[in-house]
């Protein structure tokens, strides 16, 4: 990632946690992964600390409490967090999730691969484009 | 890309344009590349019914008639058009240009390398993500109304 600051994963299974965890470590991204396993935490998180919040976040969609499409539009609703890229990374292949977050302005949605091969190349183009890419903060 | 919709370009100079469409062309991406000159002539395009709406929007920020600030304020307050994803490339480095699109919630900024080989390895990066990521049907309506009004991404 271009920034240093950390990457927000929001997923309420914990292996999905550790499959990511271990695809950075394996790339070599070296951002802190915070997780949060509900869209309810991870908004709270991202309240108290909008000043050192993430360069992006991960997220999941189908969770307990808040799902993925009704936090992202809670995140693109307020003032003060709107500018967080936010990449879905999900399961689901369905057109109506897929229409309920480009019109919340996700910034991609990538359909997780079956393999783990896969799913480390696809973590491999994720980190190139964010890297590429300016983000909306200056460097902590 | 995913798809084959065109891809739209919102560039007013035209040696920029072809660098972007000679730059595809090596990478062999297939979609169709339309040009337009600033953001009112893209709203135009994007409004016109008989057009295939584009998979993306590649802008430029500093355009006469309409820059692409003003362009994605228009956009993303647009029920039709919020969904496209919007990539900023650009030369700009400014601080509050970054901040001000990142906040109309563009899907990626583009500082433009000098250097073609440079910009040649940077849309290439740009073609394997959009590749990799899902795109918006843009023809199927949204059939969630309170989510259109709800979402305020703009």
């Amino acid at each position: 990632m271009r920034s240093s600051r950390p990457i927000l994963l929001v997923d309420d299974d914990n292996a999905e946690m550790m499959t990511v965890k271990r695809a950075l470590d394996e790339l070599n991204v070296h951002n802190e992964l915070v997780h949060h396993l509900d869209g309810e935490n991870a908004l709270n998180y991202l309240r108290n600390n909008a000043d050192k919040g993430p360069c992006v976040i991960l997220l999941d969609l189908n969770m307990p409490k808040m799902n993925g499409v009704d936090f992202l539009a809670a995140v693109k609703a307020n003032a003060k967090l709107k500018q967080i890229p936010i990449i879905i990374l999900t399961v689901s292949d369905d057109e109506d999730d897929k229409i309920k977050c480009f019109e919340s302005c996700a910034a991609g949605y990538i359909v997780k691969p079956a393999t783990y091969e896969e799913f480390i190349k696809a973590m491999d183009t994720l980190d190139a484009y964010w890297t590429l890419s300016e983000l909306p903060f200056p460097d902590a | 890309m995913r798809d084959y919709k065109p891809i739209l370009l919102l560039e007013d100079d035209t040696v920029d344009a072809m660098t972007v469409k000679r730059a595809l062309r090596d990478l062999k991406v297939t979609n169709p590349l339309v040009r337009v000159a600033n953001g009112e002539e893209a709203l135009v395009y994007l409004r016109d019914e008989t057009k295939t709406k584009p998979c993306v929007i590649l802008l430029d920020l500093n355009m006469p008639k309409m820059n692409g600030i003003e362009f994605l304020k228009i956009a993303k307050a647009d029920d039709k058009l919020r969904r496209i994803p919007a990539i900023v490339l650009t030369t700009s480095k400014d601080d509050q240009d970054r901040f001000a699109t990142f906040q109309l919630s563009i899907a990626g900024f583009i500082v433009k390398p000098v250097d073609y080989i440079k910009f040649v390895e940077a849309m290439k990066i740009v073609n394997l993500y959009w590749t990799l990521s899902e795109l918006p049907n843009t023809e199927q309506e949204n059939t969630d109304a309170k989510l259109t009004t709800d979402t305020a991404c703009r």
